[in-house]
Parts: structure tokens; C-alpha cells; sequence
């Protein structure tokens, strides 16, 4: 007698479609149909068995509808069916490569979007050397695929590639009806960081902090999880120190432009004037709290020129990066948040000036005919090591 | 059927329709050349009035019988009407055995798998693709298909190796008395190259145009004198499909970094600014912003090249309009920018497969070209590609000018090393299409292999940061990504062989046992 049914996945490249009936007897039963049947067919059959096995389920009816799926993918969709035909326990997180201790100062350039429902996309991002990949659970997933996404996130974050990349996760926030369960299905899996949208004041971020520090003792994970929160609505901006300061776990404050445009009920433009002084508010609170501070997306894929524009401007106000939402992106960012080579000319100048009055026992620095003072010394020096980090100044050239 | 083991390994027969066949030995093996096919020519008092009512009097006046040989070009590509329409007034009349060799086919004339099955059409000459090879795999065909290259058809015809009884030729362009051209008209398409080797070797040639000009009709791709008839039609074919679905570059992440590392390998290597640079790429995603990738290159170091090898697109066009490159030598126009420029650009050149890439030749222009730029279904270790069949088994593509364009200086593959769980390097192609020997490079969006044949070119790039690694870790790579796959069932029944430009077979394709 067959009595729990559930689905899960979607008919699209690099997916598949599971569909299960949970049974009392019978074994398992399981139909592959797929676009690589004839070289990945008993591949494919084999994979949805070992789950099955896994989750403990004997007797079930599967049809498999796959576009060829990897196998992480066809466990995580399986597993997805099985818990939306109510079947009680997961699949454990596959263990991926040892997470490494968090590094809250890397070079945050560039934060790549992926929805976390499309294993597609997820596939090849990290050759694209995107310095954070981002795998979205929030606004690029329609509410009913919150349920199967979060499961498919978890298996990416053990069974994908993410080379150099920082593994970021963004939740959906606590105040819906998601957030929590994304919490209880992510920690586990060991992101390296929680990318928390609409926070609006210390207490969001304290109360993700809570439960994540249990989900963490109870997952015996030792390098905690990092925090990121993303400030989009007014209130947000006005709290933004506060924010950046709550807690122990937050390396940058991100700025979204979209919803922070709705929530003040005005036009998004491509000048950015409406959002201005919000930006630079949180650059401040950022920079205040000793952490880092990265911009909002450029929405037009096809515009590099604005990109570009933007990303200096971004750069200009004291962002760290910015967030992208196509490969595309990634260069023009990067060469955009890169010191030029006449600001690294001019900066190599002082602080050659510096070394030169230091060694003559001058107690003033001049540099032709101007006078160089400290802030002017430390701006150099923060270009150069910017520089560095970029790959343009070898280590040799340290002055 | 009794086969040979040709150099690459491969069981290939010896005998291909009644016809003997050698196995290849090597891609240059051949030093011997050919005949030069001479037919009868007749004498020009028996031609006055070419201009016949409609296709069926050519039909007629042709005297097409069962089992003779009828030609097409592929320059209309996907908005081609003149093979289906030829191929319905045949089967109407109730011929049979007859055997079509087209320079190729595309998708609209999916029909004739139809007319394949019922014993009409008893097997194909040149190229083939979709639903025409998945009956060819089928064992459908009563003999057995022969695939060619475009250099390689041309000299099937110059050697006599195939005869064509009676070739038709979409004209877009013509007077009545069969000068022709792809330039002019609504169905332009720009080169007629393809056809020059059926109107020069057919017995009988029919011009179909939809746009008759009074004498002469020039340019004249298509000379007159090599004519029997001409034919006025509504319409030759869909101007909105002869250039269609290639035009636009990919905007797939994955596909433009292998444009961008294969620009960056012609840049970094020297090859871009060595002397005489040149370089042929093709149309479809990768192909068009490889194009982009190297303008911007070739922009930057001040470099023009001596010529670009199309089929053009309008990213060639605006190279030459930029003064990227000082020519266009054109086999076939991808998009109307191409059939504009050829037509009003003095410096973009109309070519045919006989200066291209035709083996039995005084030499041809493929070994002048530096870089060539192609894509795969799948490669293996020894660097030896395969773009006929599928890992699956299935025939599905014809060769183009693929073996032809291998013979540059330097040839290159861009190809994704998985698709859709599909490996693309694997230990040993399905069919090999063109040999290693061919082959000295290939992009994928998980690195760079150089064969290792061309250590001189890994010498040139020491220091760049483009990520080389041998072809056996691409193929662990994907290996890794995808798992093993299974293979495909065969039987031995040889349904179809992949005939190299020297004549040679390299491969031979078995009936597929579909996976139930």
C-alpha cells in the first residue's frame, strides 16, 4: 500500500525530477529516464539506491527524470523527495574539503550570486575567480523551493568545487518563516560565512548568533562560522554601527540597493543619488567597527562601462567590493577596485621619500617641493598593500 | 565486408560500395596525389535557350533514372527549400536507389529520413546530420554513407571517386545562361564555393534561382559555360533562417572563458605577433567571441593579420572594417553582415574548397594558415577528435571543413570538458574524425593541454599564467566530475566511414543498438 508521496528538483540541465512513494513492502523500485541514459543509466540508478539506502527507506517506487545530474545532485534531490514524503531523517552532509580557519580580512572583491536551486549555474563558478560564491536560499528562490533548496545547498557545500573562492550562504531572514530552517539544514554542511539580509539591528544579528553557536557545538565544528550582514532597508542604515559591532562574528557590511530603493518608496537610478548617503553611512559604521565594507550589485549584465563606473565610485567611497550577479562581472570589478598604475607610482615615490628622510635623519619628508605628512605616508602604504594583494606589486618590490 | 587496421588502430573496410578504399596511414602520408577526373564536355552549338519552365522540365531534360547520383550545396544552410523540393518531384516520379551527396544538411530537410527508410534515397555522399544520422545508425541506409570533409569532396569529385550525375544549384543570383552568384537577391547567402566542384564535375547542371538578371550576371561564382540549365523558382529559400542561431556570441560564463583562454594562448604564446598571423574560426558561440576576444588582443598589440579564415560573421567584418586584418578569405557567409561585406568589400574574398582545402592540389591555403580554431564531441589522449558521432554512439554530425582547417600551423579545440555530465576527454574517441597528428592544443574551461607533439609551443608560453595541464588531467578531471560512463552497443555492421581529405578511410561507423 503506498502512503506518503513527495517531489523534488526541476526538469532543467544538470538536474532532475525525483518523484517518490514511500511503501510498506515491495523493495525499491526505480525508473531512470534520461537524457544520458545510455552511458550514465545504471550510474544514475546506482546513486538514487545508495541514498535510499542511506536514509534507511526499503520500499519506495522512484521515478527518476534527469538532464544530466551529478551525483551530489541526485542525492541531494532524492533526499529532498523522500523528506517532503515525510520521511523523518537526512542524508548526512557529504564531507567536503576541510573547511580552513576563516580569514576575516581576504581581499572581498567581488561576491558572486548563485541560486541555490540551480546546480547548473553552480557548476563552473569557481573558475571564474570570483573572490566569494555565494549560494543564494533568500530572493532568487520561489517560496516553494526553499524546502528542497536548502538541501541541495547543503550537498553543494560538501560535494562542490569552490577553489580559492570564500563559500557564502545567504540565508533567508529569521523574521520568516525559513530562516531558522535554513539555519538547522546549513551549519552543519560548514559554510565559510552567512551572508544575513535585512538586518536592521544587533539584535538580528545576536539572535542568528545564538543558534548558530549551538548548531555549531552540536555539529563539533571549531573554527566558527563568520557573519555578514546585508543593511537594505532604512532602519537598517541608521542602525549600521550597531550592527556592525554586534557580536564576534562579523567581517563586512554589505549594502543592497533594490530593496533599500523600495523601502524608501523611490526609484532605483543609475546615478545612485537616492542611495548616496546610505552608502556612506555604512562604509563608515564599517570602518568604525574594523571590518570590511562591500557595495551593492550593478544590475545591468550588459553595461560594462557602467559597471566599471560604478565599482570606481564604489571604490572612491571606501567599499572593499561589490556584489556580482553574472561571471562577467568579475574582471571589470577587479581591475576597478585595483590601484592604478600612477596611484602605485606615486605611492612608491613617498613612501621611497620616507625611507630616504628616515635614513638622512631628516624629521621633515618633502617630496619635490611638497611636504608629505603621515596620513599622506599611511595612503601610500594602504595603495601598495592593495596593490599586493591584486598580484601586481611582487613581494620583491616591498619597499 | 573485409577490413584493414588502418595507422590510428582502426578497423576500417577495404571496400566501401563496390568501390576499394585505402585505410589512412597519416595525415600526410599521402604523396601520390591523383587523377584528375575527366569527363566528356559537348560542344556549345547544342546550347541557346538554358531557361527551362520549371523543375520538372530539368527534371525531365536531365533524364534522371533509379540509382543516380543528385548534388546540392549547403550555402542556404537551414532556410534551404531547393533539396526537399527536388527531393519530393523524384519520389513522386517513383525513382528509386538514388544516392544524394550534399555538401551538407541541416535540420529542415529532416524529411528525407522518411524517403531513406522507404529505399528512395539508398545512402548519402558527403555530410549529414539529426534525424538523417540517427537513421544512418539505425542501419537504415542500403549502403553504406560515406562522410567527407569539404576539401574532401572536392577531390571525391576531381578524383573521379564520386561521380554526380546531375547536380541542382541554389542560386540567389542568375541570367539565363547559368552565370550564378550568392551576393545578390532576397535569398542571398553570400559564397557559392560548394558548388564549384558539382558544376565543374556533374554531368548535368541545373541553376535554380528565385532572381533571374539579364546577362552577365556578375560576379559569377558559378561560370555559365559549366551550365545545362537554368530555372526560375518563387524562392530558393528563408532568408530569416539561411543565417540564423550561430549569429549571436554565447553569453554562457563557461563558453567565454574558453574563448578567452584559446585568445589569450594565440596572444601569450608569440603565434599573434609573429610575422603573417592569421587565423580561421567559425560560427557558434565560442567561435564568435573567440573572434571578439582576439580583435581586442590584436587591437592592443597593434597587430593586423594577413588574412582571417571565415565562414565570416560580423565580428570578422569588423575587423576587416577596423583594420585588424587586411583580408576575409571566405568559404561561407554565417550572417547578412558577411553576405553585405563580401559583396561591397573589395578586400573580403570569395573562396571555394578547391583553394581552401583540397588535398590533390598544388597546395591549398589551410597550410598557410597559422591558427585554426574548432570544436569537438569529444577527444582523447592521443589528441585524435571525433565530431561525427556522440559518446551515445549516435551519427549526428557531418564533418565540415573540420580535417581541412586541422592542417593550419597551429590547431586548436575549444570545447566545455563536460557537458551535461557528458565527458569530452576521454581515453579513446568513439570515431576519430581527424588524427592527434592534427591537433596541438585544447581549451576547455578546466585548462590547457598542448600535445605534447609541440613542445616548442609549451616552450613559448613559460611564465604565462594560463592554466596548461597534460590532456590526462583534463581527462581525470572529468573523469571525477561525471564518473565512468558505459559504452554504446554495436554491431559489426559498418553503417557508415568517415573518408579523410586524401580519400583514405580513418574510421568506420557501426548500427547503434539503442539503449532500450
Amino acid at each position: 500500500m503506498e502512503t506518503l508521496t513527495g517531489r523534488a528538483g526541476r526538469d532543467e540541465k544538470s538536474d532532475l525530477l525525483v518523484e517518490i512513494g514511500i511503501l510498506d513492502q515491495g523493495g525499491l523500485e526505480i525508473q531512470v529516464n534520461s537524457s544520458v541514459k545510455a552511458l550514465y543509466g545504471k550510474a544514475i540508478k546506482a546513486a538514487a539506491e545508495t541514498a535510499l539506502q542511506e536514509l534507511g527507506i526499503r520500499h519506495a517506487r522512484v521515478t527518476i527524470h534527469d538532464r544530466g545530474a551529478l551525483d551530489w545532485v541526485i542525492r541531494a534531490r532524492i533526499e529532498a523527495a523522500a523528506r517532503a514524503a515525510g520521511h523523518k531523517t537526512g542524508l548526512k552532509p557529504p564531507a567536503g574539503a576541510l573547511r580552513s580557519p576563516a580569514d576575516k580580512n581576504r581581499l572581498r572583491r567581488t561576491r558572486l550570486y548563485l541560486p541555490g536551486s540551480n546546480p547548473d549555474l553552480m557548476l563552473n563558478a569557481h573558475l571564474f575567480g570570483a573572490d566569494c560564491l555565494i549560494l543564494d536560499l533568500e530572493d532568487s528562490v520561489a517560496p516553494p523551493e526553499k524546502y528542497a533548496t536548502r538541501i541541495l545547498v547543503k550537498h553543494a557545500l560538501g560535494a562542490l568545487e569552490f577553489g580559492s573562492s570564500e563559500r557564502i550562504v545567504r540565508i533567508n531572514p529569521l523574521s520568516t518563516p525559513y530562516g531558522v530552517e535554513d539555519l538547522e539544514e546549513i551549519v552543519g554542511a560548514a559554510p565559510d560565512t552567512l551572508l544575513i539580509p535585512k538586518c536592521e539591528s544587533a539584535a538580528d544579528i545576536l539572535a542568528v548568533e545564538e543558534l548558530v553557536a549551538a548548531l555549531e557545538a552540536k555539529a563539533g565544528l571549531t573554527h566558527p562560522l563568520l557573519f555578514m550582514p546585508l543593511i537594505e532597508t532604512a532602519r537598517g542604515v541608521l542602525h549600521a554601527y550597531e550592527i556592525a559591532t554586534a557580536g564576534k562574528r562579523n567581517i563586512a557590511l554589505c549594502f543592497g540597493a533594490e530593496d533599500f530603493t523600495a523601502d524608501l518608496g523611490v526609484e532605483r537610478t543609475v546615478e545612485g543619488k537616492e542611495h548616496y548617503v546610505a552608502r556612506s553611512m555604512i562604509v563608515l559604521a564599517a570602518k568604525a567597527a574594523g571590518i570590511q565594507a562591500i557595495d551593492t550589485v550593478y544590475s545591468d549584465v550588459q553595461d560594462v562601462e557602467g559597471l566599471t563606473a560604478s565599482a570606481r565610485e564604489a571604490m572612491a567611497q571606501g567599499f572593499d567590493g561589490k556584489g556580482v550577479i553574472h561571471p562577467s562581472q568579475i574582471k571589470p570589478v577587479h581591475e576597478a577596485f585595483c590601484p592604478s598604475p600612477e596611484q602605485i607610482e606615486k605611492a612608491q615615490k613617498i613612501v621611497a621619500a620616507l625611507a630616504e628622510a628616515k635614513a638622512r635623519g631628516l624629521g621633515v619628508v618633502s617630496l619635490g617641493t611638497k611636504m608629505i605628512d603621515a596620513p599622506v605616508v599611511a595612503r601610500a602604504q594602504k595603495i601598495l598593500e592593495r596593490a599586493r594583494a591584486h598580484g601586481i606589486l611582487g613581494e620583491e618590490e616591498k619597499i | 565486408m573485409s577490413m584493414v587496421k588502418n595507422s590510428l588502430g582502426r578497423m576500417v573496410p577495404t571496400e566501401v560500395n563496390g568501390r576499394s578504399v585505402r585505410p589512412f596511414m597519416g595525415a600526410h602520408a599521402d604523396t601520390g596525389g591523383g587523377m584528375r577526373y575527366g569527363g566528356s564536355i559537348p560542344a556549345a552549338a547544342r546550347y541557346r535557350n538554358k531557361l527551362l519552365t520549371d523543375l520538372d522540365a530539368a527534371i525531365d531534360a536531365c533524364a534522371i533514372r533509379d540509382g543516380m547520383v543528385i548534388s546540392f550545396h549547403h550555402h542556404l544552410r537551414n532556410g534551404d527549400f531547393l533539396v526537399n523540393l527536388v527531393v519530393e518531384k523524384l519520389a513522386a516520379r517513383g525513382l528509386k536507389d538514388l544516392v544524394l551527396a550534399p555538401s551538407a544538411l541541416f535540420p529542415v530537410h529532416g524529411g528525407l529520413a522518411d524517403h531513406i527508410e522507404s529505399g528512395m534515397i539508398s545512402h548519402i555522399e558527403g555530410s549529414m546530420n539529426g534525424p538523417i544520422g540517427r537513421a544512418c545508425s539505425l542501419g537504415k541506409m542500403k549502403k553504406t554513407a560515406v562522410l567527407r570533409s569539404h576539401g574532401g569532396r572536392y577531390r571525391a569529385l576531381q578524383d573521379g571517386d564520386l561521380h554526380i550525375d546531375v547536380a541542382f544549384i541554389a542560386a540567389p543570383c542568375a541570367d539565363s545562361h547559368g552565370n550564378a552568384n550568392g551576393v545578390n537577391g532576397p535569398s542571398a547567402c553570400g559564397p557559392l564555393g560548394f558548388a564549384l566542384a558539382d558544376s565543374l564535375f556533374a554531368d548535368k547542371v541545373v541553376v535554380v534561382t528565385d532572381h533571374l538578371v539579364d546577362f552577365p550576371c556578375h560576379p559569377w561564382s558559378i561560370e555559365g559555360g559549366n551550365v545545362d540549365y537554368v530555372v526560375v523558382v518563387d524562392s530558393i529559400g528563408d532568408p530569416s533562417q539561411i543565417v540564423s542561431g550561430t549569429t549571436q556570441i554565447t553569453r554562457s560564463p563557461t563558453r567565454l572563458l574558453i574563448a578567452e583562454y584559446a585568445a589569450r594562448f594565440v596572444s601569450e604564446s608569440g603565434l599573434m605577433t609573429d610575422p603573417h598571423f592569421s587565423f580561421q574560426a567559425g560560427a557558434g558561440g565560442v567561435s564568435l567571441a573567440f573572434v571578439k576576444y582576439m580583435s581586442e588582443l590584436m587591437h592592443e598589440a597593434g597587430v593586423v593579420a594577413d588574412f582571417v579564415r571565415g565562414g565570416s560573421t560580423r565580428y570578422m567584418v569588423d575587423m576587416l572594417e577596423n583594420g585588424l586584418t587586411r583580408y576575409i578569405l571566405d568559404g561561407q557567409s554565417f550572417d547578412l553582415d558577411g553576405v553585405r561585406s563580401l559583396r561591397d568589400h573589395p578586400r573580403h574574398i570569395e573562396t571555394n574548397p578547391f583553394v581552401s582545402y583540397d588535398y590533390h592540389t598544388k597546395g591549398c591555403f589551410a597550410r598557410i594558415l597559422k591558427v585554426s580554431v574548432l570544436g569537438a564531441t569529444e577527444i582523447d589522449l592521443d589528441f585524435n577528435v571525433n565530431v561525427n558521432t556522440h559518446s551515445d554512439g549516435w551519427l549526428l554530425h557531418g564533418i565540415g571543413g573540420f580535417t581541412d582547417a586541422a592542417d593550419a600551423q597551429v590547431t586548436m579545440i575549444t570545447a566545455p570538458l563536460v557537458r551535461s555530465r557528458l565527458p569530452i576527454v576521454l581515453d579513446r574517441v568513439t570515431t576519430v574524425t581527424a588524427p592527434g597528428e592534427m591537433i596541438d592544443v585544447v581549451v576547455t574551461e578546466y585548462g590547457i593541454a598542448v600535445n605534447p607533439r609541440r613542445q616548442e609551443l609549451l616552450d613559448r608560453l613559460k611564465g604565462s599564467t594560463l592554466p596548461l595541464k597534460p590532456i590526462e588531467e583534463l581527462r581525470d578531471i572529468a573523469l571525477k566530475l561525471s564518473g565512468a560512463p558505459e559504452k554504446p552497443v554495436f554491431t559489426d555492421r559498418v553503417v557508415a566511414v568517415i573518408e579523410f581529405r586524401d580519400g583514405t578511410i580513418i574510421d568506420a561507423v557501426r548500427e547503434l543498438v539503442p539503449a532500450e
